[in-house]
């Protein structure tokens, strides 16, 4: 032990180690008593970051970022029993580093802890949000499946969508003419160099200013923020009540971000790894691209806007995002920091979470998507084996009809509900509509035999909440 | 740490406060060029798009396609880098439209570059992803595409239907 000693104080004397390090660790904050647990997000938003360090360097060394070989070396990944693990601890961590920055963005915004002095804390971690979700965009895409590839697609075209530099853009994502050779690596540099470089550049700023500036004390309301006073007022606050960081404030941090790794290790295990779609084949034409979790909610708001708006929500949205991200700390610099002097805040987190919960729902069951691969109807919806029904049964589903509009349950839900159509639609009406389409309907008009009208139209006006015939029995 | 040591620059005349900004500012120009030389060919590259030149693939014989009937094709990218694999391959949807015309249409809907996939029966493109219906000639019929199917060019050559590479349109 004694030797143990010296050499550690042979160490920090030529170091300076602990001249370094102690002051950091023994800063002293204030005590936050009954949210002293809300101050954790922060450092597990960290810790979840070095969970994808150290799965990341793991997965990288097998990985082969090559637009014809990504695929297969990530297929070797999988197979393996600690690859398939890591990949798994790799992707729950992606989540968790996001719902963790998510919340932390979130405690702040509530606490005003943006305010004076501690707006650049802020905007280095409005940038590492930022930083984030490119991260998590381009680490999907690296899966290099049919998700991946049509997710660079995508992507390409709402870039295109900016005005004057929209081809570039476009092309410019791409890396080239098409996706080919150039296009995976060019996101592998990114997710793997780039978005990293910057990521330790903000967050070695953001917890500089978080020594600098001190830890936020917990607003109490009718203690506005003044510029003039409040640094004065800190140092004399920590000077009559404060603690040190290490260890009376870290253990949460510590025990939280235990948490964190075992939830997202364990779930690694027990879940495995996302899946692996089909190959980045573009002639596989059987692909419905959809996005993670994380971004379900911004691809059904894009999905259920009308028409119109689109050009101006793909440019403008993001752009209007960031701007109020950024500008708010200087707009509300000081005055009160309570959230119940701030009533707003609530209303503007409960819209957030609205918008994340409710359309990341509907992004997940996608309406507007026709359900294309929806089986022919099956005899007990038809009711009829042979005859018109029958056969407009068949044309209902081989003329796409089915992949829009449900019938019992069965078909897509993009369009009404059909299941009785009989009892709210006359044949007349049925052939107007069929022949004249809508905004999201074809027309069919020159499209269908006048055989195959009828039958339609007699399936269709079968469809009766009552029904007009007695059901033959199915044996 | 080290102390800072404080150089007094006022009281040691002009010469000496002279001899400082030149080498300030030898320093900051020297740093300038120095980033310079090792950033522009380095952003030069990550910025360059590899232009490829447009050629024509053959698809296949005139007597393969039918008259009226849409299927799927696929050729290889103009000259397609050789690590690309299966992402060196495009598809489109080709139209026989008569004896020597054909109609060669891009796989991406025209709203965001979702493969669209033909529906034989029904006669109709259809998208997956936001359910823009495109008719057999490409123009749109519902939903939410801006714009009709974009077309490669397409040939018949010596008995040979032949598409002309092209880059992905961005709408």
């Amino acid at each position: 032990m004694r030797i143990l000693k010296r050499m550690w104080e042979w160490f920090d004397d030529l170091t300076g180690v602990s001249a370094l390090v102690a002051p950091l660790l023994m800063h002293p904050v204030p005590r936050a008593r009954k949210s002293a647990w809300l101050y954790v997000l922060g450092s597990a938003t960290f810790v979840a970051f070095v969970i994808q360090i150290v799965t990341g360097i793991a997965l990288a060394s097998g990985y082969v970022p090559s637009s014809g070989q990504a695929y297969d070396s990530l297929m070797f990944i999988t197979g393996t029993s600690f690859g398939r693990i890591v990949r798994g601890i790799h992707a729950f961590g992606a989540s968790a580093m996001i719902i963790l920055i998510g919340l932390h963005a979130i405690r702040v915004y509530l606490m005003a802890a943006y305010k004076y002095p501690r707006q650049m804390n802020w905007l280095t971690g409005a940038g590492l949000l930022m930083l984030t979700l490119l991260m998590a965009f381009t680490g999907q895409l690296l899966r290099w499946d049919q998700t991946g590839f049509w997710s660079v697609v995508i992507a390409a075209e709402q870039g295109g969508r900016a005005p004057v530099i929209g081809n570039w853009l476009g092309h410019f994502i791409l890396a080239g003419d098409t996706v080919g050779g150039a296009t995976l690596s060019r996101f592998f540099a990114a997710h793997v160099f780039f978005i990293p470089a910057l990521i330790f550049l903000l967050l070695g700023s953001h917890l500089y200013l978080v020594v600098h500036n001190g830890i936020s004390e917990p607003p109490e309301a009718g203690r506005p923020v003044d510029p003039k006073t409040y640094r004065s007022w800190y140092h004399a606050l920590l000077a009559r009540d404060g603690q040190p960081f290490w260890p009376d404030a870290a253990w949460r941090d510590v025990v939280f971000g235990f948490l964190v790794i075992a939830t997202v290790v364990g779930l690694a295990i027990a879940v495995g790894p996302p899946e692996i779609g089909k190959p980045p084949d573009p002639t596989i034409i059987q692909a419905s691209p959809r996005p993670e979790w994380y971004f379900l909610w911004y691809y059904a708001v894009l999905s259920l806007i009308p028409k119109w708006s689109e050009d101006w929500v793909i440019i403008l949205g993001p752009a209007l995002f960031v701007s109020v991200l950024f500008l708010l700390p200087f707009v509300a610099g000081k005055g009160e920091r309570s959230p119940i002097r701030r009533p707003w805040s609530f209303v503007i987190v409960a819209f957030i979470a609205f918008m994340i919960a409710y359309y990341g729902s509907v992004g997940h069951v996608a309406p507007w998507s026709p359900r294309m691969d929806a089986a022919p109807l099956p005899m007990q919806v038809v009711g009829a084996e042979h005859g018109p029904v029958a056969d407009g049964a068949r044309i209902f589903h081989d003329k796409g009809c089915e992949f829009c509009h449900t019938v019992s349950g069965y078909g897509g839900v993009r369009g009404p509900d059909l299941t009785y159509a009989g009892d709210t639609m006359n044949p007349a009406q049925m052939t107007t509509r069929i022949y004249s389409g809508a905004t999201n309907m074809p027309s069919y008009n020159g499209n269908l035999t006048s055989d195959q009208l009828s039958a339609l139209l007699a399936f269709l006006g079968s469809r009766h909440r009552q029904p007009v015939l007695p059901i033959p029995e199915v044996r | 740490m080290t102390e800072n040591v404080p150089f007094e620059t006022e009281t040691k005349g002009c010469a000496e406060a002279g001899r400082r900004r030149f080498l300030t500012r030898i320093s900051v120009i020297l740093g300038s060029i120095g980033a310079a030389l090792v950033a522009i060919p380095s952003g030069a590259f990550l910025l360059g798009l590899r232009k490829t030149p447009q050629v024509w693939r053959t698809v296949g014989k005139l007597g393969d396609f039918k008259l009226g009937s849409t299927v799927n094709v696929s050729f290889q990218d103009s000259s397609p880098l050789p690590w690309s694999g299966v992402t060196a391959q495009t598809a489109a949807w080709l139209r026989r439209t008569g004896d020597q015309q054909f109609v060669a249409f891009s796989m991406n809907c025209t709203h965001l570059g979702c493969p669209v996939r033909w529906l034989a029966e029904a006669d109709l493109f259809m998208c997956p992803c936001h359910g823009g219906v495109f008719y057999a000639d490409g123009r749109v019929a519902s939903g939410p595409p801006p714009k009709p199917l974009n077309q490669y060019p397409v040939r018949v050559n010596n008995d040979q239907v032949q598409i002309l590479t092209s880059p992905v349109p961005i709408t």
